[in-house]
């Protein structure tokens, strides 16, 4: 085949699963914006979207804060510059670990479940059932989702903030001889209220990323198991790609 | 006397439908009356389910015109195409019950989040529903994955009839079921027809189920309806290719190696 157009081919698909995309955001959007609004389906969606996910998102920020804490002592004691850990750690984790490592492990879990549900919901006429019962499936199934996440993630990302510093203070009181009052003084005098605003405003984007992908493969779910596995797949990687580069937009804005 | 397109309940007029290079749909003219129970049958292939979901409007069509009581239906808004589907009642062909509600939710759902019922109140109609399809009240709080084929049947047909909707629609009703299970859905589904006057589409290629459930008898082949006719003249329809679905024969004119 002529690697032009192979090119061209690839660049079509792009461009047209973009413009796919981006119809579908609208059309979510477009369904937390206007009634009806189905507060049941909202309540589920805040409950395994937020609550159901604190225990993998505290569990990553604990380790992280940890082995972040470990790396900047050993990178620091370089330049004689050990007492600046608090000060790198809660600046790590607020403005750029806290919410990118806490989105990556939500569209892990909730991105793939969005479109695994979703997708088996398409496959098996759950979804054509709705709009013959004269639901829409944007109002009943997408927008709830994509506004739960848009809430939640944020939350999970602040409880993040707080347990990823705690496992720094963890690890440099009791390993690295760090006085822990010190620590904590140290830490609440360097951070400013932008370091932590500039993370939840990235949360509530990737928390919109992952909704908007989970749902997004899961409603154009082809037949069959395989359809299914694919668009749970495709939700993952894709919200971890979208995530990383709306990270390096936000990053570029708020520096 | 002919009717016209206003006073049938569907018209359906030189509908085409394609999927890529696949033409499905290749003109399909076709009018059911207010009242009367229409089953399209067609082999494996031939464009029936297409041709369901063109007049449910899940499927927009290429061209051609779908309107139902005298009202184009084709290009419609979401919110005008959900009035329209208040008349409609549908059992899928797998069901299709929400795994996430119990089986009275179903049955319950288009009066607890279309028409803005208490739950109260929706759940004794979805009861009386149930009633009507030979299923107790034991039922009603398990799950859809906790019935039987036959049982996700009938709750899917109490789902259909539970707003008492003017027109029902059922896809396949009778597949994958055992022969005697099948027979009560056909009664089940001719009797509920009767019952609430409505009118019905079905789509199937058991010729059990349409003896069964049809007035008017169409066939579809290769997207097109190439017969169509009263139920009682289904066996001597002078038709090659009815005579060869209806008999279940290899030879005839349509190839199934060709499908």
């Amino acid at each position: 085949m002529n690697p032009l157009a192979i090119i061209g081919h690839a660049v079509l698909t792009l461009v047209r699963e973009a413009g796919a995309i981006g119809l579908f955001a609208w059309r979510g959007v477009s369904a937390i914006l206007s009634p009806p609004w189905y507060g049941s389906q909202l309540s589920a969606q805040l409950m395994r979207i937020g609550y159901f996910s604190l225990p993998v998102v505290g569990l990553t920020a604990v380790f992280t804060g940890a082995a972040l804490a470990l790396n900047i002592y050993t990178g620091g004691a370089r330049f004689n510059a050990e007492q600046f850990v608090p000060n790198i750690v809660v600046l790590g984790i607020t403005r750029e670990l806290g919410p990118v490592l806490a989105s990556l492990m939500l569209a892990g879990r909730v991105s793939a479940a969005m479109a695994a549900e979703i997708g088996a919901m398409r496959v098996t006429e759950q979804i054509d059932a709705l709009e013959t019962l004269s639901t829409d499936p944007f109002r009943f199934l997408v927008g709830p989702r994509i506004l739960a996440a848009i809430i939640t993630v944020p939350l999970l990302v602040l409880v993040a903030d707080i347990i990823g510093v705690l496992g720094g203070w963890a690890v440099s009181t009791q390993i690295l001889g760090f006085n822990g009052a010190t620590y904590i003084r140290n830490t609440i005098d360097f951070v400013t209220r932008w370091d932590v605003v500039s993370g939840l405003i990235k949360a509530a984007t990737f928390g919109f990323i992952i909704a908007l992908m989970g749902c997004y493969h899961g409603y154009r779910s082809k037949r069959g198991a395989q359809g299914v596995g694919r668009a749970t797949t495709n939700a993952v990687v894709s919200a971890a790609i979208l995530i990383f580069a709306a990270n390096y937009v936000l990053t570029t804005l708020f520096v | 006397m002919t009717e016209t397109t206003d006073t049938l309940k569907i018209a359906i007029r030189d509908v085409h439908k394609s999927f890529g290079s696949n033409h499905v749909l290749r003109g399909i003219d076709l009018d059911v009356s207010a009242g009367r129970s229409m089953v399209v049958i067609g082999g494996s292939g031939t464009g029936k389910s297409v041709l369901l979901k063109c007049i449910l409007g899940l499927i927009t069509p290429d061209s051609g015109s779908i309107c139902i009581d005298g009202q184009p239906v084709t290009h419609l808004s979401a919110r005008k195409r959900a009035r329209i589907m208040a008349k409609f009642g549908m059992l899928f062909q797998g069901g299709a019950l929400f795994d996430s509600l119990s089986v009275w939710e179903n049955v319950a759902f288009r009066l607890l989040y279309a028409d803005g019922m208490g739950r109260v109140e929706a759940k004794k109609q979805a009861i009386a529903a149930l009633n009507q399809v030979n299923l107790g009240a034991e039922i009603i709080n398990l799950s859809p994955a906790e019935l039987s084929g036959g049982m996700q049947k009938r709750v899917g047909l109490a789902r259909a009839i539970v707003a008492r909707p003017e027109i029902l629609f059922f896809d396949e009703p009778t597949t994958g079921l055992d022969p005697i299970t099948a027979d009560v859905i056909d009664n089940l589904i001719r009797r509920q027809v009767t019952a609430l006057g409505a009118t019905a589409v079905s789509i199937t290629h058991d010729m059990g189920s349409v003896r069964k459930i049809a007035d008017d008898v169409a066939m579809i082949h290769e997207g097109k309806i190439i017969w169509r006719g009263l139920a009682k003249d289904v066996d001597n329809s002078g038709n090659a290719y009815v005579e060869q679905f209806v008999t279940g024969s290899e030879n005839g004119p349509i190839k199934v190696l060709a499908r």
